[in-house]
């Protein structure tokens, strides 16, 4: 798969559980080694490395956890977890600690006195904002959010993403964006990727892609989520998310795709730009129909 | 979804209070709260953590915990008052579909058999009968290959399958209710959008009654005819679901709608946080984070004001406009 991100941007990533949305970001982190291909940071190669210094390499690279109470641990104060990151990046002073964390607390919306607090002492939307905190800490260039709003209630979800974009103003950072929520996804990312079992088989702005999805399984996603207006469209995908151990010949898709055809079962398709900034990994994609969904 | 107007309740939920006794003091869990689910419909109960759903679907299911009070209200079901006499027969005629399908099969032993177990202490009838039952109630809800799904152990089916495996187990009595917990939360939207549209086909088959509590509205949208909104314990608004959601008219409602990435002009939040249920604010349980609070909010709650179209707003000033900022 191939995957430019630009400086300043968020770009969602989206798919089904087993498309491979988390081994991206590990991949990317330098936590798991690439079988083949190239990373490059700001136009250096990063890959090809051990995961210890492929993680080096990497350090203005971070990710957010999906789950922020399981990655606190639960018997230390969180000022003592936010010390540690710094200590492990080589800021052992024990002022400069102090002051980086009050300073990046008061940036997340949170109190100084939070570092004396112990994990389950936290709600959920402050334990989010800790695991900002806590990357914000180490000055990084690229964070990669794990699903940032999962688990959230609507009130606390909006009031998280909208930190997520005043910070990403303040620390001029980049965000990947792994989600399963294509409202968010919608509303806050500047370009989006659709995988699916390990490919990207669509890529574009956000406002092109939710406008006119060409590929046959980004529409199908798309016609599933829940609507406010309660408007069901398009036809239902059957099947169960595909297993990686059982990957379909041809385009992976073809064996719940409603247009495959004999070639798709036999050939897999290349990336094809259906428009500037706009790519389709699909045989049939001039031939998926494309009424507008609401611009809404 | 259906717009003709509501027959009487199959269940009614009467001015229910339910308090917890904790180490922090008593936790004014739910207070005065009121429900109708009428036969063949899809009612909704949402709201934020906190707002007492699970409490209020425990309380229908009669599985309160023993450190439960309950002051005052009644919950009444085909007829009978169901929290002073909670007859084990009235529990198999209310079926219960839980929010995880990865955590509510036992993996040590066969779905099928935990399945069967149910119907031996609910149902009528021998375990043949049981086990015929049981694989056309699997064939209902399309498991593949359902006389083989009887033998296999609850890791061999996909979380879409095990979902529909619950929804199976909650029919296997014959219920005339279903209470069904956030069922699609752990699912992919894919799923979920099959999961939503197999308890539509079977509430309208069966001529059942569904108590959906959920988190999200998109859901509830899809689903509920009509919908009732708590907030701290209390209901703020109830209605049917098209006009809560195109119209809301609580202060709570509106801001949480305008939180809704689909519908948000910007992203804001609601000021302030739910409060403990051993320290709600006197009066009007919102009054601290509302931006129309007036001086006589913090005094008494605020009742439950009949509107025209089966709407109720427990808010005196639900036709104040919301100032700009709130909603900017």
């Amino acid at each position: 798969m191939d995957l430019a991100v630009a400086p300043g941007e968020t770009f969602g990533i989206v798919g089904e559980s087993g498309c491979g949305k988390t081994t991206l970001a590990r991949t990317l982190l330098g936590l798991q080694r690439e079988a083949a291909g190239e990373i490059l940071l700001e136009g250096r190669v990063v890959s090809g490395q051990e995961p210890v210094a492929a993680r080096r390499m990497r350090a203005a690279v971070q990710y957010v956890h999906q789950d922020p109470g399981a990655a606190l641990d639960p018997w230390w104060r969180v000022g003592r977890t936010l010390a540690e990151g710094l200590a492990i990046h080589g800021v052992t002073d024990r002022a400069e600690q102090e002051a980086r964390i009050a300073e990046t607390l008061a940036a997340v919306g949170l109190d100084v006195a939070m570092a004396a607090r112990y994990p389950h002492e936290l709600s959920g939307g402050q334990q989010r904002r800790i695991g900002l905190a806590r990357i914000l800490l180490l000055r990084p260039k690229v964070v990669i959010l794990d699903e940032p709003t999962a688990g959230l209630d609507l009130s606390v979800q909006a009031a998280v993403l909208r930190l997520l974009r005043d910070l990403r103003a303040r620390f001029g950072l980049t965000y990947i964006f792994i989600s399963h929520d294509l409202s968010v996804v919608r509303r806050v990312c500047d370009r989006v990727a659709v995988m699916y079992l390990g490919r990207i088989v669509e890529e574009g702005s956000a406002e092109a892609l939710f406008r006119e999805p060409r590929h046959p399984y980004t529409r199908a996603l798309l016609a599933a989520a829940p609507r406010l207006d309660g408007q069901a469209a398009g036809p239902s995908l059957p099947g169960d998310p595909p297993s990686l151990r059982a990957v379909p010949s041809g385009c992976r898709f073809h064996p719940r795709c409603a247009m495959a055809v004999p070639l798709c079962a036999a050939q897999d398709p290349a990336s094809e730009a259906a428009a500037p900034d706009h790519i389709v990994a699909c045989h049939r994609w001039r031939d998926v129909p494309t009424e507008h969904r609401d611009a809404a | 979804m259906n717009d003709s107007p509501m027959p009487s309740p199959l269940l009614a939920v009467e001015a229910l209070s339910v308090h917890l006794r904790t180490d922090a003091g008593l936790a004014r869990i739910l207070d005065d709260v009121s429900l109708t689910v009428p036969p063949g419909r899809t009612v909704g109960v949402v709201g934020e953590s906190g707002c007492g759903k699970t409490t209020l679907m425990r309380a229908i299911l009669g599985i309160l915990p023993r450190s439960a009070l309950v002051p005052r209200g009644a919950i009444r079901f085909e007829g009978r008052d169901i929290l002073a006499d909670c007859a084990a027969s009235a529990r198999g005629r209310i079926g219960f579909v839980p929010q995880d399908p990865y955590l509510s099969l036992n993996p040590v032993f066969r779905a099928g058999d935990q399945i069967l177990e149910i119907m031996r202490r609910h149902a009528p009838g021998t375990r043949r009968d049981h086990r015929a039952k049981l694989i056309e109630l699997f064939r209902a809800v399309q498991l593949p290959d359902p006389e083989a799904a009887l033998e296999k152990y609850p890791h061999q089916f996909s979380g879409g399958q095990r979902q529909r495996l619950l929804i199976a187990a909650a029919l296997s009595c014959d219920p005339a209710l279903v209470v069904a917990d956030e069922p699609t939360t752990a699912l992919d939207v894919t799923t979920q959008r099959e999961i939503l549209a197999l308890l539509r086909r079977l509430a309208a088959e069966r001529g059942l009654s569904l108590l959906f509590v959920t988190h999200d509205f998109g859901v509830l949208a899809a689903l509920c005819d009509s919908v009732t909104v708590l907030y701290a314990g209390r209901v703020a608004e109830s209605g049917p679901t098209r006009a809560v959601l195109d119209a809301p008219r609580h202060p709570y409602t509106r801001l949480l709608l305008a939180c809704h990435p689909d519908r948000a002009s910007d992203l804001t939040g609601i000021p302030g946080t739910v409060p403990a249920a051993t320290a709600q604010p006197a009066g009007c349980r919102f009054h601290p984070r509302c931006p129309i609070a007036r001086a006589d909010c913090a005094n008494a709650p605020p009742p439950l004001l009949s509107l025209p179209g089966g709407r109720s707003i427990a808010c005196p000033h639900h036709a104040d406009a919301l100032p700009e900022p709130a909603l900017a």
